[in-house]
C-alpha cells in the first residue's frame, strides 16, 4: 500500500498512549478506559467491537475529540489533544474529522442539501463552492435528485446516505462512524458498508466504525475488541469486498 | 458568520411563526405603548406653547398687587396711562405697549344678551395679542381721543348677538351706553387654560373709564417685547421703572407683579413632560416584561434544539457561534418585535391625537430609540440562553432526545 510508505516518516494518524478516562470517584468510579494503548495510519479502515460498556463509545468520543482522557496521551496528526482547549478541538474536528452516527443525526425540517452543507458553512466556503461541494458529495452517496428533501421526507438508509454525504463533504483524515446501520435493515446496511469502503479505497479517507454485527466489522481491515476498558484482541483480516 | 447567522435566525423564526410572534407580543406593545406616550405628550405640549403664543409672542403682563400670597391688599393704586407712556418712553424693548381696564358685562343687541368681558384699550391691544381683524376696522385717533361710543368685537360675541349677520354698524347696548360695532376679530379659538379667548368686547380706553368704570384706572399693562431682546432682562427694567414711579421704598416689597407669558408657558409644558415621563416609565416597564418573555422563549428553544446544537458542535462550530446563532436569533426577534411596535405606534398616535385633538408630532428621535431599545433587549435577554447553548457538552448534547 502506497500509505505504508507514508507512515515511515510522519505520526501515525491516530495513537493512544495509556489512555484512561475515569468517571467519578472513591467508591463510585468507573474506569471506561484503562490504559489503552492504540495506534491508527492514514488510510486505515478499522471496526471497534465490544459489548455495551466496554468503553467503545468513550474511546470514540476521545478520538473524535469530543472528549479527552483522564490520563494518558492522544496525538491526533502528531498533535496532542489533551492540551487543547475547547475551541481548538472544536477546529481539528472541523477541518479533520467527519461523523456519522446511529441515530443519523441530520437536522430537522432542513433539506438535505442544506444538511451537507452545514459544516462547509463553518469551514466559511464561499456559497456557490459549497452549493457545489454539497452537490457533488450528495450526488457520491446516490441522493441526486434527493437535494431539497427534508430528513423527514427520506427513508433511514436515505438519511444514512445523508450523513454520510455530511461527513465527507470536507475531505476529512478520519470519519468516525458510530453504529452507523444499527437503525437500518440488513440489505440498507450492507448498501451504507459499500459507501464507507468506497471512500476509504477512493478518497483515502481512514475510516473508524464501531458495530456489534461481525458481518458489518468484516468490511474493516483490522477489528479491535474492547471489554472492560482494554483493548484485548487485535484481528488484522484480508481487505474485505 | 453574522450574515448567516441572521439567515438562521430568520428560518427559525419563520419555523415557529406564531410562537415567534406571540413572543414578541410584550415588545411590540411596550415600544407601542412608549411611542404613542411620548406622541401624545409631545403633542400636548405643542398644543400649550401653540395656545400661548397664539396669546401673543414675548407678552409682559403688569397687574396690580401682589401673584402669590394671601389676602391682597385692597388700598394697592391701580395703574394710570401714565405709567404706560412712561413704560413706551422708557422701556427701549418695548415694540408695543397696551393698557387696559376691563369689567365682565351683560352685553345687549336687539332681543338678544350675552355676558362677556368688556375691555378699554387702544389699538396696541390687538398687536400684543396677536389679534387680527375679520372685517371692520380698529379705533381711530378720534375714536381714541374723544372717547366715543365704538367697540371692535370678538367672534363668539358677534355669535351669540347677530348670528351670521353682519355685526359692523350695529349697536350694542352696555348697561346704559349704545355703541357701535366697527370691527370683528377674526377668532382664535379656545385657548389652553379652557377659556374662550373669543368672548370679548374692546373699545377705546377713555371711553371705557368715563361711561363703563367711572375712573382713570389702567388695571392691566401688556408689553410686547422687541424680537432679540431677552424678557428677563425686560421685566427687571419694568420692575425698576415701575418701583420708582409707584415710590416704593427699597425694603418694601412690589406692590404690582409682571409676568411673562414664556414663564407660564415653561411651567405648563414642565408639567406635561413630567407627566409624559412618567407615563413613558410605565410604559418602558412593559419592554422589560417582553424582554423576559423573550428570554423565556429562547431557554425553550434551547432545550428543544439540544441535538441540533450538539450536531453544531460535533461538526466543528465554536462556542462563539453558536452563541452568536442564538443571540442573533434572540435581537432578530425583539427587532422585529420594535418594527411592529413602531407601526403599531404610528397608526395608534395618529388615531388618538385626532381623538383628543391634539396635534401629531412625529419623533424620530424617540421611534430611533425604541428600535434600539427594544434590539438592547434582545442581546440582554438572549445571552443568558445563548451562553447555555454554546456551553452545552457536545456529548451529552448529541444523547439527548
Amino acid at each position: 500500500m502506497s500509505d505504508a510508505h507514508a507512515t515511515t516518516d510522519s505520526p501515525p494518524l491516530i495513537e493512544f498512549r495509556q489512555v484512561s478516562k475515569i468517571y467519578g470517584s472513591g467508591a463510585a468510579e468507573v474506569r471506561a478506559l484503562d490504559g489503552v494503548d492504540l495506534v491508527i495510519n492514514a488510510g486505515e479502515m478499522v471496526a471497534v467491537m465490544g459489548p455495551s460498556g466496554s468503553g467503545k463509545s468513550t474511546a470514540m468520543n476521545i478520538l473524535g475529540c469530543l472528549d479527552t482522557p483522564t490520563s494518558g496521551s492522544y496525538r491526533f496528526r502528531g498533535i496532542t489533544v489533551e492540551t487543547l482547549d475547547r475551541d481548538q478541538r472544536a477546529l481539528l474536528r472541523r477541518h479533520y474529522l467527519g461523523f456519522v452516527f446511529q441515530g443519523f443525526n441530520l437536522l430537522n425540517r432542513t433539506s438535505a442539501l442544506e444538511n451537507v452543507e452545514l459544516p462547509l458553512i463553518y469551514r466559511r466556503s464561499p456559497r456557490a463552492q459549497r452549493h457545489a461541494q454539497a452537490r457533488q458529495a450528495l450526488a457520491m452517496v446516490g441522493l441526486t435528485g434527493w437535494e431539497h428533501h427534508t430528513p423527514g421526507e427520506l427513508s433511514g438508509g436515505q438519511q444514512q446516505r445523508v450523513a454520510i454525504a455530511r461527513a465527507m463533504v470536507t475531505q476529512p483524515s478520519l470519519m468516525l462512524a458510530d453504529e452507523p446501520t444499527g437503525n437500518l435493515d440488513t440489505a440498507r446496511s450492507h448498501e451504507i458498508m459499500e459507501l464507507l469502503t468506497g471512500l476509504n479505497r477512493d478518497q483515502g479517507i481512514t475510516v473508524l466504525l464501531v458495530t456489534h454485527e461481525a458481518e458489518m466489522a468484516a468490511y474493516a481491515h483490522r477489528i479491535i475488541h474492547f471489554v472492560d476498558g482494554k483493548v484485548t484482541d487485535m484481528t488484522e483480516q484480508r481487505e474485505g469486498a | 458568520m453574522l450574515w448567516n447567522a441572521l439567515l438562521l435566525a430568520l428560518r427559525e423564526i419563520r419555523r415557529n411563526i406564531l410562537r415567534s410572534v406571540l413572543t414578541i407580543l410584550g415588545i411590540v406593545i411596550g415600544v407601542a405603548a412608549v411611542i404613542v406616550m411620548v406622541t401624545l405628550g409631545d403633542g400636548a405640549t405643542r398644543q400649550i406653547t401653540q395656545q400661548i403664543e397664539s396669546l401673543g409672542s414675548n407678552l409682559l403682563m403688569i397687574r396690580v398687587g401682589q401673584q402669590m400670597g394671601p389676602g391682597q391688599q385692597s388700598n394697592t393704586p391701580s395703574f394710570s396711562l401714565a405709567d404706560a407712556v412712561a413704560i413706551r418712553e422708557d422701556v427701549s424693548a418695548a415694540r408695543a405697549v397696551a393698557p387696559s381696564s376691563s369689567t365682565s358685562l351683560t352685553v345687549i343687541a336687539g332681543n338678544r344678551s350675552w355676558s362677556s368681558t368688556v375691555t378699554g384699550s387702544d389699538n396696541s391691544y390687538f398687536d400684543v395679542r396677536n389679534w387680527e381683524l375679520e372685517t371692520g376696522r380698529l379705533f381711530s385717533n378720534s375714536d381714541l381721543q374723544g372717547g366715543r361710543a365704538v367697540c371692535v368685537i370678538g367672534a363668539t360675541v358677534r355669535r351669540e348677538l347677530f348670528g351670521a349677520m353682519d355685526p359692523i354698524g350695529r349697536k350694542v347696548r352696555l348697561k346704559t351706553m349704545a355703541c357701535e360695532v366697527v370691527g370683528l376679530l377674526r377668532d382664535k379659538g379656545q385657548s389652553s387654560m379652557g377659556m374662550d379667548q373669543d368672548d370679548l368686547v374692546v373699545m377705546p380706553l377713555r371711553t371705557f373709564q368715563r361711561r363703563i368704570a367711572g375712573n382713570t384706572d389702567v388695571t392691566l399693562i401688556q408689553i410686547s417685547v422687541l424680537d432679540g431682546h431677552s424678557t428677563e432682562d425686560t421685566t427687571s427694567e419694568l420692575e425698576r421703572l415701575m418701583r420708582e414711579r409707584r415710590h416704593i421704598r427699597p425694603a418694601e416689597e412690589d406692590n404690582f407683579t409682571v409676568r411673562d407669558m414664556k414663564e407660564i408657558t415653561n411651567m405648563l409644558t414642565g408639567t406635561t413632560k413630567v407627566l409624559t415621563a412618567l407615563l413613558t416609565a410605565v410604559a418602558a416597564v412593559s419592554l422589560l416584561v417582553g424582554g423576559i418573555g423573550i428570554m423565556n422563549i429562547m431557554l425553550v428553544s434551547v432545550t428543544e434544539r439540544t441535538r441540533e446544537i450538539g450536531i453544531r458542535l460535533a461538526i466543528g462550530a465554536l462556542e462563539r457561534e453558536v452563541l452568536l446563532q442564538f443571540l442573533v436569533e434572540a435581537v432578530a426577534l425583539s427587532s422585529l418585535g420594535g418594527i411592529l411596535g413602531i407601526l403599531l405606534a404610528l397608526g395608534a398616535s395618529v388615531g388618538l391625537t385626532k381623538v383628543l385633538n391634539v396635534p401629531f408630532v412625529f419623533n424620530g428621535g424617540i421611534v430611533l430609540i425604541a428600535f434600539c431599545f427594544s434590539a438592547a433587549v434582545g442581546v440582554v435577554f438572549g445571552y443568558f440562553p445563548a451562553r447555555r447553548a454554546a456551553r452545552l457538552d457536545p456529548i451529552e448534547a448529541l444523547r439527548r432526545e
